[in-house]
């Protein structure tokens, strides 16, 4: 009688499908990627193996770490604006009855619109000759231009960012506030904690898992945009919002480039890995006392 | 149906859940397993399903190995504390389901006879969110006793009831255990309930089992300390003790009590004595325990007094409603012959003399 | 600490027509400060619900609750000063042990110095103070309960403090443990102190006196021994003990009973009204007695169970089944045997629709 292996191997059969799949669409061509990272594809038929160089090149451009930090501005300021702002509608939506399910649906309707069109959505509302906002600011007195002036893009792409996903992170917080029992709301008030009190020291530990998910989903998908910037503004003025993905596009499939464009996307993919790694590690260390809650 | 389980362990990366352990249940009998939370009881019943494998040792069937048998194969119900029951069918559905998947006949029938026999017929049109705690367990009991596996595991299965309605149901349960021939494992945490189950006991703790054998005796014959505190309640009275020169005891170094002692035993002991044991009135041979009474607790028709003495302190369990002051005198009394003499590292050196 | 008095009734529609209607019937009732209560009843019998009222997490739909003559029944819970502790540890997971007992003194903006005194006397009661610094997330369920108490007691103009089935998840061996020092918390303090259970033990040991309730209606009110040996109602008989009392049908006649056809005689000087009544016995005093004494009856023995401190036996009379509690130092009958039980004693009750019959004696 020695150790045992698992035993059920049918398990492994069921799962092939996927694996293939997988592989055909995700892990053949990420392989080819980095099989392009290394070469110079001269045409077609010439390439050449040129190791590191396309990485080095890539890391030296300017115009890529000035794409960099426009990105990592955009996405800490989505972090900053949505996930309170995400906490703050979950904790305004009602918690029972007809109510709730009439709120969620209107809540949640900005999610279903296709990017592109959210894109063109916010193109019309900010025109000042057919669009509301940008006939009322100029009725206002604002010269606001989103083609015209950088600042203004800056903030259109990310109003445009929280109005449509903030939802998100208020339906992930409104779960995770729904799944704290009411005695915790019952103890609070016996013990007269004021209603920042409730929020600082129940609601908020309590949501600690779907808050976790939501900064990461946030965060991946802010770090990644491409098709909301660049229905609304080109990338531009100029290179005010462009931001990584469309920086990667140009090079890859507007110059051909496809060197380069390997080897930063490859980069591009670590830096999200590290900074959802860091991110994750970090919240999880918060939260390790959590496990010894659930058990009683 | 002999199941076996021998060396078994369980191990989940660096923490043990079981150390090394043999148990053989009694056939067709009941056995349960007590101890308290986490003191690995889930995980042998998992072991013993074939819900988890153990990490070393063997399960055998009748002589078979199923070790590495998936539970599908094997032939066990299992009921769990928290009322299990397919939330989208009706009782009846539920209860024939491992019927249907057998491809039996008469089901209809015999569902019905199994919701009489746990007073469940009137509901059996009914989702099981529709009932109250104790009607969704009996279905789920239904269910497994319609499977007619000849192990059944049981799993805390009233520890969400009420008090009262624990009671009735442990009864019906004694009852359809008896009149069945299934080996049946119950687990619970409390001593009580394995006395009132009867049958075999294993009793065990912090992943190891300590002992197994007919409930009484386990009881009445704890093996070791560990035992002994854990098949108590309440609590067993525990006091330190040395041999002293008159071939008696001293105890908790302040009072003297004749007793006889092994002459193998070593020099530091601990005795113990149930609650039952202390007495108010004084019998022939008792030795009186002079203390002072701190707290008196009325359940029912017996009275919990906790009192503090020169020997530690006690509770005493005495049969009638008495009221005590706080801080009375009052003089317990036990037969030395009838105290636990345990090793000062654990295992039972004396049992009690002329008693059960 | 305050004298609480209710009078009301709770239900669950606005115009309730039948008793179905109503969560808590109307009742009457007063906690005497510095008194221990047990409300005591199956699920669903209504006590979780007034102790929600007492607490001012629920407003009765009509009534009144009053604190020490004070009509306080649409005040919250901290306007009434009460402290509650629930079924499940309820503790704040990112504060250590002493910031989760000096919460509500916080609150209350209470000087530093007194808090600091308070919440080392509270810990040191509660036995605590060893882990005063350490986070209350990482302790043991019985340890969180205490916190969970402990943040209740430590304000000290507290009115009440209620528990709402606090033992669930306690394990037995710690149990004994949290009784007592309950008990003795309401020794030290002389709190009023108000506890919901289902188990008849805990009640019994915890309460001066013990609110028997079923279905909304508050049956029995009383100490733990009259509710013992006296109680008013077949419910409470058996709910009360374990196992509950022993009930027989028997015909009232002059001078005695009569059960399964058989006369049996009263000794002392007690009379009921003739018809038809019902015998109830509690199994611990149910006794063995002798053919022909005029008190007993022949029973057939189906189980014996050695309980360690006790037997307990179960017997067949005509059709119905007794239990009896014998004592340790015999041994006891074995199964088939044929026993003598003593139905007539001082502590035989008689019952008529359910309520207790005194007997003019």
């Amino acid at each position: 009688m020695t150790n045992h292996k698992p035993v059920n191997q049918k398990a492994w059969w069921l799962v092939l499908p996927v694996i293939l799949c997988v592989a055909f669409s995700a892990v053949l061509p990420l392989m080819t990627v980095v099989n392009y990272s290394v070469q110079d594809i001269i045409s077609p038929q010439r390439r050449v193996f040129v190791g590191t160089e396309w990485f080095v090149m890539v890391m030296r451009d300017t115009e890529l770490h000035l794409a960099l930090w426009r990105q990592i501005q955009f996405s800490l300021a989505v972090l900053l604006i949505e996930i309170p702002l995400g906490i703050a509608l979950a904790l305004s939506m009602p918690a029972a009855g007809w109510r709730a399910s009439v709120v969620l649906v209107i809540v949640a309707l900005s999610l279903l619109i296709p990017w592109n069109v959210v894109g063109t959505i916010w193109q019309i509302f900010g025109r000042s000759d057919i669009g509301l906002l940008g006939h009322t600011l100029l009725k206002l007195g604002v010269d606001y231009s989103y083609t015209g002036n950088p600042q203004h893009a800056w903030w259109t792409v990310l109003i445009m960012d929280v109005w449509h996903w903030t939802p998100l992170v208020a339906l992930l917080a409104y779960a995770g506030l729904r799944s704290i029992p009411d005695a915790y709301y019952q103890a609070a008030r016996i013990d007269g904690a004021s209603q920042w009190a409730v929020f600082r020291y129940i609601q908020l530990p309590k949501m600690r898992g779907v808050l976790m998910i939501a900064v990461l989903l946030r965060f991946m998908d802010s770090f990644m945009i491409y098709t909301e910037p660049f229905v609304l503004t080109g990338g531009g003025p100029g290179n005010a919002t462009t931001f990584l993905s469309q920086y990667l596009t140009t090079k890859a499939v507007g110059q051909f480039d496809l060197g380069p464009a390997a080897a930063f996307s490859l980069i591009y993919f670590f830096i999200i890995l590290l900074f959802c790694f860091v991110l994750y590690n970090w919240m999880q260390s918060l939260g390790t006392s959590d496990k010894e809650q659930g058990h009683a | 149906m002999q199941l076996s389980l021998e060396a078994i362990t369980k191990s989940v990366g660096r923490s043990v859940h079981l150390y090394p352990m043999s148990l053989s249940p009694v056939p067709g009998a009941v056995t349960v397993l007590l101890g308290a939370t986490q003191a690995g009881k889930t995980s042998l019943m998992r072991v013993m399903a074939g819900l988890d494998t153990a990490s070393s040792g063997g399960v055998l069937v009748d002589g078979q190995d199923v070790t590495r048998q998936s539970v599908r194969m094997r032939n066990v119900a299992m009921v769990y504390q928290q009322f299990v029951n397919y939330p989208s069918m009706t009782v009846a559905q539920n209860i024939a389901s491992p019927l249907r998947l057998r491809g039996e006949r008469d089901i209809d029938t015999r569902v019905r006879a199994l919701a009489a026999r746990l007073h469940i017929e009137p509901f059996l049109d009914r989702l099981p969110a529709e009932l109250s705690g104790g009607q969704q367990q009996r279905v789920a009991l239904a269910r497994a006793l319609a499977k007619q596996a000849p192990l059944m595991l049981l799993d805390e299965p009233l520890v969400n009831l009420d008090y009262k309605l624990r009671e009735e149901l442990r009864e019906e349960l004694t009852h359809l255990f008896a009149s069945g021939d299934a080996t049946v494992v119950y687990a619970t945490t409390e001593p009580g309930e394995a006395l009132l189950l009867g049958g075999h006991t294993a009793v065990m703790d912090a992943g190891e089992l300590l002992q197994y054998g007919p409930t009484a005796e386990v009881f009445h014959r704890p093996q070791s300390l560990r035992v002994a505190r854990a098949f108590s309640d309440p609590p067993m009275n525990l006091m330190a003790a040395r041999r002293n020169a008159q071939g008696g005891v001293r105890v908790a170094d302040s009072v003297d009590w004749p007793l006889d002692l092994p002459a193998q035993a070593d020099d530091g002991f601990v005795l113990g004595i149930r609650a039952g044991g202390l007495r108010a009135r004084a019998l022939p041979g008792d030795v009186a325990i002079a203390s002072r009474v701190e707290l008196a607790e009325i359940a029912g028709s017996d009275t919990f007094v906790h009192v503090s003495s020169d020997v530690g302190e006690l509770v005493a369990q005495l049969v009638g409603v008495h009221k005590f002051e706080l801080g009375a005198r009052l003089t317990l009394h036990l037969n030395p012959d009838h105290l636990f003499v345990f090793d000062a590292r654990g295992p039972l050196v004396r049992a009690p003399q002329g008693v059960r | 600490m305050a004298l609480i008095e209710l009078d009301l009734a709770h239900a669950y529609v606005p115009n309730p027509r039948s008793d179905d209607d109503y969560a808590l019937l109307p009742l009457k009732m007063a906690f005497r400060d510095g008194g221990a209560y047990a409300l005591l009843g199956p699920s669903g019998c209504g006590k979780t619900t007034m102790l929600n009222i007492i607490s001012g997490l629920l407003v009765p739909s009509q009534g009144t609750v009053r604190f020490d003559g004070r009509d306080v029944t649409r005040d919250s819970p901290q306007r009434r000063n009460i402290a509650q502790v629930f079924q499940f540890p309820v503790i704040y997971d990112t504060m250590t042990v002493a910031q989760n007992l000096a919460f509500p003194l916080r609150n209350r903006k209470v000087p530093e110095a007194e808090i600091r005194q308070r919440v080392g006397r509270i810990a040191e009661m509660l036995e605590l103070s060893g882990q005063l610094d350490h986070r209350a997330a990482g302790l043991s369920a019985d340890q969180k309960q205490k916190i969970s108490l402990g943040r209740g007691l430590v304000r000290s103009d507290v009115s009440a403090v209620l528990f709402d089935e606090p033992l669930t998840v306690i394990d037995p061996h710690l149990k004994w443990q949290l009784r007592r020092k309950l008990k003795q918390i309401h020794h030290e303090l002389k709190l009023t102190l108000i506890y919901v259970t289902h188990d008849q033990v805990e009640a019994l040991t915890f309460a001066d006196e013990v609110v028997v309730m079923s279905r909304g209606r508050a049956v029995q009110k009383g100490a733990a021994e009259d509710l013992f040996e006296r109680p008013a109602h077949t419910f409470v008989g058996h709910f009360i003990g374990s196992p509950g009392m022993n009930f027989l049908p028997a015909q009232a006649v002059r001078g005695g009973v009569l059960v399964n056809e058989q006369p049996l005689a009263f000794q002392e000087d007690r009379r009921l009204p003739e018809g038809p009544v019902k015998l109830g016995i509690r199994p611990e005093y149910l006794r063995m007695g002798q053919p022909g004494d005029g008190r007993s009856l022949p029973a057939r023995v189906s189980r014996v169970q050695d309980i360690g401190t006790y037997f307990l036996l179960t017997c067949e009379l005509g059709g119905h089944t007794l239990k009896s509690r014998l004592g340790a130092e015999a041994a006891p009958p074995s199964v088939g045997d044929t026993v003598h039980l003593r139905l007539l004693d001082a502590h035989t009750c008689f019952y008529r629709d359910e309520q207790l019959v005194e007997g003019t004696a």
